[in-house]
């Protein structure tokens, strides 16, 4: 058995898996007297798809908040691509290349669908805001080139029926795909996605499986992400840390967890006498 | 230049390179990829498909090796079959809805030694039953996402064959042009397996001589010319595909364009604006339904111009198109209703530029054949098969009717057997079913007559043909009544909120339906009376939706008693289905045919309740979902009764 943990290895699928992309020191993160996180401590390596789970209020999506900067943890250091992170603003965050779904959708409704993906290229964006009101050159080059980037994300999540619907008058599962599409048009290190399936069919559940695998297989891209549905979560993730009341209690490959006694009680529930 | 040689081309690759000589930088394909429509002219399509075949040839393609072809439409799929020709092999497109277990029966049949599969979920169902087929050797794909981690021994991808090719030039260009100087009228052009409303599918071939002259006979039919352009979104396994996107295309050098998806399919007609266009009745239908939901969202001043335009085009509309005297009133109106409703329209349907359209395979409705020929566009009906290269009959332009098909294509001989059965004879008359000399004797006899199936007569006074059902199912009621469904079901399904409709009574003393609302009708028209419901199945069980189907019913009882022929098929009994029939199922062909034997047997059972008496009947059904995974469905269903009417009031005599 290779030793998962220390990354730089070939998945029985065939996926490089490098090294370790970002690490979470011993964070402990507080509301007031709440702890919602208490020292955890995880990595997350380059080209790995990582599930965080855990029952409702373990913690799992102020995790996925510390990393993309939306809370900041009282204790612990964030490091990214072997660098102490400092304190960040999410859209800091975001430019370091990282982005993210929400669990509940967070999508401009009265835009269309490309409108919004295009949103996703700001972090790509060189040109001012004067030289792009003025729209000529270099700002207008720039926006053919993040329109061709955005085309093959619709084509490649097969949205282009709807590439000019106001995304307010799609239903669900599509909603979910257009966030998936906008957060892949900023070309991520890490994307983070928060509860992908949620509230999805069966069907719609296979899709946004497939699309997740695809996307790591394609671009290469290192994937987090919460989930509630363990199905789902033992298929796609290499990895998976498992929560309970804000501490870690089970971290390692799905046959692992599923194996963990600790998990299995937080799952099952257990007598406490 | 050298001197071309002065004869007529007879094959597919003669024609292509033919076009190439002739227009070489108009455009031959067209589709819209990354929101953006691309292009192929005729020059660079020869060249994408010239790769193709030097490719073909290094992974050891024969002369006479059967290659099949799954996917949608795209470009890349049609260079292939015409890749697979010029090397001497024959095409066979599959159509790319079938499960694994059909694609396996076919590729089995025709020893197919390669398959070439748009994307991951084709490649999946060849791989799935690929034990089976010891003879398949090689699977090339087009889209390579998701399969890198496939095993690449048996697999390569488009470009890169292509690329092996261009490679490998100086050692297989000789071969080529060597099997291409080989290739007369008589090389097998393409196969294609029929859905088959019976039985398995069977492999038609055709040969160069039956596509290139029955496409240069019917393009002259409607003059056809270079800088048309037609939508090819149809599947690539059916024969109008076949001949309209290839046969006709490379015969008169007109573009085809390839939607995006299926789903963006209106809107890229929109887009592209056709000059020749074909739809089954169904998409005229759902067309129809689409514009009449929407004009209900309209405000009531636009609802009202609607209206007001659209029954004057009723009146003049179909004259006009016709080239029959109006008043110039009339005509007047007519040209006001065109800038203000009927432009628009056509505009938004995407027939703005039509000049020649067809409908066939099934009965279209007149309300909804003479709404779009009022709005001004040629639409006509043809007649046609796999076995004749699509065209036996048609409807040439000023003799358009809803009721009939037409008359013979040309160089299509035409004669209706006692029994009523039509027969026909042409050059596109196909050379034989595949390994089954059997089934080719019992439909071609020795004078090269080819039955087909249908039962008909030719009208008097016009010479065009008239079907009335398919002759097998044409039957006898038990009191000796003629029995002919298809008659009761096309008028039933005229009706917008019934999708489909399957009627029995042979041999019996009455005759039952089964029903399909349309989800898209009904399910609007719950929605505007605030009548929730959770899943179809609820739905097509709601009082008020089986009322208004026992009224629909109970309209077409009256209509069909005024035939006496046919009086006896009105429906006394019916049941609203709790499924819609599908080909997943095997309940229609993939054409959406329904297979009456197959539901016979299927839903024996409601059948049984149909005719003894009983108020409701209790049914468990499998179904099988898009992956082939199998499921049931449990459900208590209603059966109605309907009025039926005596027969023919006498005033009534002229029929229908």
């Amino acid at each position: 058995m290779k030793d998962m943990a220390a990354g730089n290895y070939l998945t029985d699928d065939g996926r490089q898996i490098g090294g370790v992309l970002m690490e979470m020191r011993n964070i402990t993160l507080r509301f007031g007297g709440v702890v919602a996180i208490k020292d955890i401590s995880f990595d997350i390596h380059e080209g790995e798809i990582r599930a965080i789970i855990g029952p409702n209020g373990a913690g799992k999506s102020s995790m996925l908040n510390v990393i993309s900067g939306f809370y900041h943890p009282q204790e612990g250091e964030v490091w990214f691509r072997g660098e102490k992170r400092p304190p960040m603003k999410p859209y800091q965050v975001a430019y370091q290349g990282i982005a993210r779904t929400f669990q509940n959708i967070a999508l401009f409704n009265g835009m269309s669908v490309l409108d919004n993906v295009m949103t996703g290229r700001l972090t790509r964006t060189k040109t001012g805001l004067l030289a792009q009101a003025i729209w000529k050159g270099k700002a207008e080059a720039e926006e053919t080139e993040n329109r061709e980037f955005v085309e093959k994300i619709i084509d490649f999540l097969e949205i282009q029926a709807i590439r000019k619907t106001p995304v307010g008058r799609l239903p669900y599962g599509l909603k979910k795909r257009v966030e998936l599409a906008r957060a892949l048009a900023a070309e991520p290190k890490l994307l983070l996605l928060d509860e992908p399936m949620a509230g999805m069919n069966v069907e719609e559940k296979e899709d946004m499986s497939r699309f997740i695998l695809d996307v790591n297989d394609e671009f290469g891209t290192t994937i987090a992400l919460i989930e509630h549905d363990m199905g789902v979560v033992m298929d796609l993730s290499d990895r998976v840390v498992v929560m309970d009341y804000g501490k870690k209690i089970g971290d390692g490959t799905p046959t692992e967890v599923r194996n963990n006694q600790e998990v299995i009680d937080a799952y099952l529930g257990v007598a406490h006498d | 230049m050298a001197p071309a040689t002065q004869h007529i081309p007879q094959t597919i690759p003669q024609l292509l390179s033919r076009n190439v000589r002739q227009f070489p930088d108009k455009p031959a394909y067209r589709e819209k990829e990354f929101g953006i429509w691309q292009s192929w002219t005729w020059a660079e399509t020869a060249a994408e498909i010239d790769a193709l075949a030097l490719g073909f040839l290094t992974l050891g393609v024969a002369e006479g090796d059967h290659i099949a072809i799954i996917g949608r439409n795209r470009p890349y799929l049609y260079w292939a079959m015409v890749a697979a020709q010029k090397c001497g092999a024959v095409p066979v497109p599959l159509y790319q809805d079938a499960v694994a277990e059909e694609i396996a029966y076919v590729l089995d049949h025709c020893g197919a030694r390669f398959v070439i599969a748009q994307d991951q979920e084709q490649v999946d169902k060849v791989v799935e039953v690929q034990d089976r087929l010891p003879g398949m050797e090689h699977m090339i794909y087009l889209d390579p996402r998701g399969m890198r981690k496939y095993d690449h021994a048996k697999l390569t991808q488009y470009q890169d064959l292509q690329e092996k090719g261009r490679a490998a030039r100086a050692e297989f260009q000789p071969e080529i042009d060597r099997r291409l100087a080989t290739q007369t009228s008589d090389t097998t052009c393409v196969m294609l397996y029929t859905s088959g409303t019976t039985g398995r599918p069977k492999g038609v071939v055709l040969s160069n001589r039956n596509v290139v002259e029955t496409s240069r006979a019917s393009s002259e039919f409607d003059a056809l010319r270079p800088g048309d352009e037609i939508l090819a979104y149809l599947p690539m396994a059916w024969v109008g595909d076949f001949i309209f996107s290839i046969g006709q295309a490379y015969c008169t050098g007109f573009c085809v364009n390839c939607p995006e998806s299926p789903d963006t399919m209106h809107h890229d007609l929109r887009e592209i604006g056709p000059t020749y266009y074909f739809a089954p009745p169904r998409v005229f239908e759902t067309q129809l339904t689409n514009v009449m939901i929407r004009m209900e969202d309209a405000g009531r001043f636009k609802q009202w111009l609607f209206h007001h335009f659209m029954a004057h085009a009723k009146k003049v509309g179909p004259a006009l198109l016709d080239g029959k005297a109006v008043g110039a009133m009339d005509r007047l109106k007519y040209k006001l209703g065109e800038l203000m409703v009927y432009g628009p329209l056509k505009n938004t349907l995407g027939f703005s530029r039509v000049r020649v359209g067809y409908t066939a395979g099934e009965a279209i409705g007149p309300e909804i054949f003479d709404f779009y020929r009022s709005l001004g566009i040629n639409l006509k009906q043809l007649y046609g098969q796999t076995e004749a290269c699509v065209f036996i009959t048609q409807q040439p332009d000023g003799q358009v009717r809803s009721d009939t098909v037409g008359v013979a294509s040309p160089g299509v001989e035409l004669k209706i057997a006692e029994n009523g059965e039509v027969f026909y004879r042409s050059p596109g008359v196909f050379v034989e079913y595949f390994k089954n000399a059997e089934s080719t004797k019992d439909t071609k006899d020795g004078d090269g007559w080819v039955a087909t199936g249908d039962a008909g007569f030719i009208e008097e006074s016009s010479g065009h043909l008239r079907i009335i059902d398919r002759a097998k199912d044409v039957g006898k009621m038990a009191d000796g009544a003629l029995f002919a469904p298809k008659y009761v079901e096309n008028k039933l399904k005229f009706f917008p909120n019934i999708l489909e409709t399957v009627v029995f009574g042979n041999g019996k003393d009455r005759c039952t339906a089964f029903v399909n609302i349309d989800l898209t009708a009904v399910g609007n028209w719950a929605e505007r009376n605030n009548i929730a419901y959770a899943s179809y199945q609820e739905l097509a069980g709601h009082e008020q939706v089986l009322a208004t189907i026992k009224s629909h019913v109970e309209e077409v009882n009256a209509s069909v008693a005024q035939d006496p022929m046919l009086a006896g098929c009105q429906v006394h009994r019916f049941i609203v289905l709790h499924k819609q029939l599908d080909a997943d199922d095997g309940e229609l062909t993939r054409t959406q045919k329904v297979r009456r034997r197959i539901i016979e047997e299927k839903y024996g059972d409601l059948i049984r309740a149909l005719y003894d008496g009983s108020e409701t009947v209790y049914t468990e059904t499998e179904v099988t979902y898009e992956d082939g995974r199998k499921g049931s469905i449990k459900a208590t269903l209603r059966i109605c009764d309907a009025k039926t009417y005596p027969v023919g009031d006498s005033m009534n005599m002229a029929a229908e």
